[in-house]
């Protein structure tokens, strides 16, 4: 176990290592292991010649937006599993349905949608599409349905109106799946990747996947940059993970899912 | 509850809902229509500015794709990444749980993060890191190869063996995240079926294949289903790090569907080839639940 994880944490080792490296010293043969003259000059570059200020900028826009997004699918997973109404189950089975659909088949017509709306090579078009994610209303469904429905019509005999019991009482018994699913929410924020690339064709708006797939092509030869790059994408997500790794497992666990 | 006050709450679930149905709605649903529609037409760029130049062109595009030298290719290295690909992310993924099931002190929850890692690492810094480590001549795999007396591997550069490079990768950020949904189910066995075995006398090689693996045949599915949908849509490993090649080798029907849409703007032929793909994923999920329907009296 412990030899296998140490073998899978050889390309982040290497990373990290080669990105405090000089440039001259990545491509020295044989390689050497610790940098011999450790700089961080690499990630000044990211800053002053490339534009890492502005892409971490969008990137914490996206990761931002996409917690509205989280709010909508618990409201949904919230209205799917505590109400009854007209249409419940033929919705759900909608909702379900798009899990199913390949990324590829909805790439261009909702290029062409935004396209027609004047939202393309906008801020708003790189947000709105990623916003609802079905498997996410999915889970909040499945945890919302655990919750005792007589704690919700005590609220309502007390008078509260139906917002005030969504967020005043269900969102703080529903903390565990929340953070679960806040966590997933912030590391697919940080990453997107794709779908900003597509839209985005001025690179005010890039994010920070976008501008390191930019440097990959244009300083295709400097190792060292591209490390400094990647590190600086990486390095947050391992802290946010280590610091919250235990609520996924059991996220998961309760979640219903095995 | 009186009549007038569940009137009064009707409107609730509708508007809890409506923000996320309307946009999935919007930007899942109404697209797939959309898709269908444009398939059937040689939509391209000037197509996007003025509908007009738009023609319908029945099934045209469906015969030229398969008689597309590239297309074919893209099937081929599909199944290859599936039927290679699939297999080894469940097999390791279920082999790292099992083991990491056994403790729970903090060396064990420690390497539970560290096998989830790659999984939730940006899929681009994959590819800058692995590019430079597969690199043939300053990369650090061939310099351990050549130290060790063996010959350099051209990682990249070689069709088939590009396929695996990517494979690796692939397995190697694909590990974690099944590995999570086969740890939640192990920890859902009962404690009370393992001590009812070892009073029979069973030994851990009988525990593991008469008890654990028949109570993770759920898990199993599930995950088998989701890698083998995630696999048939293998897209960013090639996209970030050969754009396809070299020859072709590497190219996805995913890639080839972006590459024609949003490199030649060729989007009614790209949502031919998207629609296809959507075929072999519903087909090759059909085969499963079937697959598993005449299974589930054991």
């Amino acid at each position: 176990m412990v030899l296998g994880g140490l073998l899978l944490c050889i390309p982040f080792i290497w990373m990290f290592l080669s990105a405090f490296k000089p440039e001259s010293e990545v491509l020295e043969f044989p390689p050497t292991i610790f940098p011999e003259n450790p700089t961080i000059e690499n990630f000044v570059q990211l800053f002053t010649k490339l534009k890492f200020g502005v892409y971490l900028k969008n990137t914490i826009i996206v990761v931002l937006a996409s917690f509205v997004g989280l709010l909508f699918n618990a409201m949904a997973g919230y209205g799917f599993a505590k109400y009854s109404f007209k249409g419940r189950e033929k919705l759900f089975f909608l909702v379900l349905s798009t899990m199913m659909i390949p990324a590829q088949v909805t790439m261009i017509p909702v290029y062409v949608l935004l396209n027609k709306m004047g939202l393309t090579n906008t801020m708003l078009g790189i947000i709105l599409p990623t916003l609802a994610v079905a498997f996410s209303i999915f889970l909040f469904r499945q945890f919302m349905t655990t919750i005792p429905n007589d704690l919700i019509e005590a609220a309502r005999l007390d008078g509260a109106g139906e917002f005030f019991i969504f967020f005043r009482l269900i969102i703080p018994i529903a903390k565990p799946i929340f953070a679960v699913q806040g966590i997933l929410t912030f590391i697919a924020g940080w990453n997107s990747f794709l779908w900003p690339l597509i839209i985005a064709s001025d690179d005010d708006l890039y994010t920070l996947s976008v501008g390191l797939s930019l440097l990959q092509g244009q300083y295709s030869g400097n190792f060292a940059l591209q490390m400094a790059g990647a590190a600086f994408m990486v390095i947050p997500i391992i802290i946010i993970f280590f610091f919250f790794q235990k609520y996924i497992v059991e996220g998961f666990t309760m979640s219903g899912l095995k | 509850m009186n009549r007038s006050a569940k009137n009064q709450i009707s409107k609730y679930p509708y508007i809890f809902i409506a923000p996320a149905v309307i946009l999935l709605i919007i930007f899942s649903i109404i697209p797939i229509l959309i898709a269908f529609g444009i398939s059937f037409t040689d939509m391209d760029l000037k197509g996007l500015a003025n509908w007009s130049t738009v023609d319908f062109v029945g099934l045209k595009n469906f015969k030229e794709l398969f008689q597309d030298e590239v297309f074919l290719k893209s099937v081929y290295n599909t199944l290859f990444y599936v039927v290679i690909g699939v297999p080894l992310v469940i097999i390791s993924s279920l082999s790292v749980a099992l083991i990491l099931n056994q403790g729970t002190n903090w060396l064990y929850r420690t390497f539970r993060g560290v096998y989830y890692l790659p999984s939730i690492t940006n899929i681009v810094a994959i590819a800058v890191i692995w590019g430079f480590l597969y690199n043939t001549d300053y990369g650090l795999l061939n310099y351990i190869l050549t130290e060790l007396g063996l010959g350099k591997v051209p990682w990249l550069q070689h069709p088939t063996v590009a396929k695996i490079s990517l494979i690796i990768l692939a397995v190697w950020k694909g590990i974690g995240l099944n590995m999570i949904i086969f740890l939640a189910a192990l920890q859902g066995i009962p404690k009370t079926y393992y001590e009812a075995a070892e009073m029979d006398g069973a030994n851990r090689f009988q525990i593991l294949f008469n008890v654990t693996l028949p109570l993770l045949r759920y898990a199993t599915f599930f995950v088998t289903v989701t890698t083998l949908i995630a696999w048939m849509q293998f897209f960013e490993e090639p996209f970030v790090m050969t754009e396809g090649g070299p020859l072709n080798g590497t190219m996805s029907i995913a890639l080839f569907i972006y590459q024609e849409g949003f490199q030649y703007s060729e989007f009614g032929y790209a949502a031919a080839g998207s629609f296809v793909l959507f075929a072999f994923i519903i087909a090759v999920t059909l085969i499963q639940f079937k697959l598993r329907k005449s299974d589930t009296e054991y």
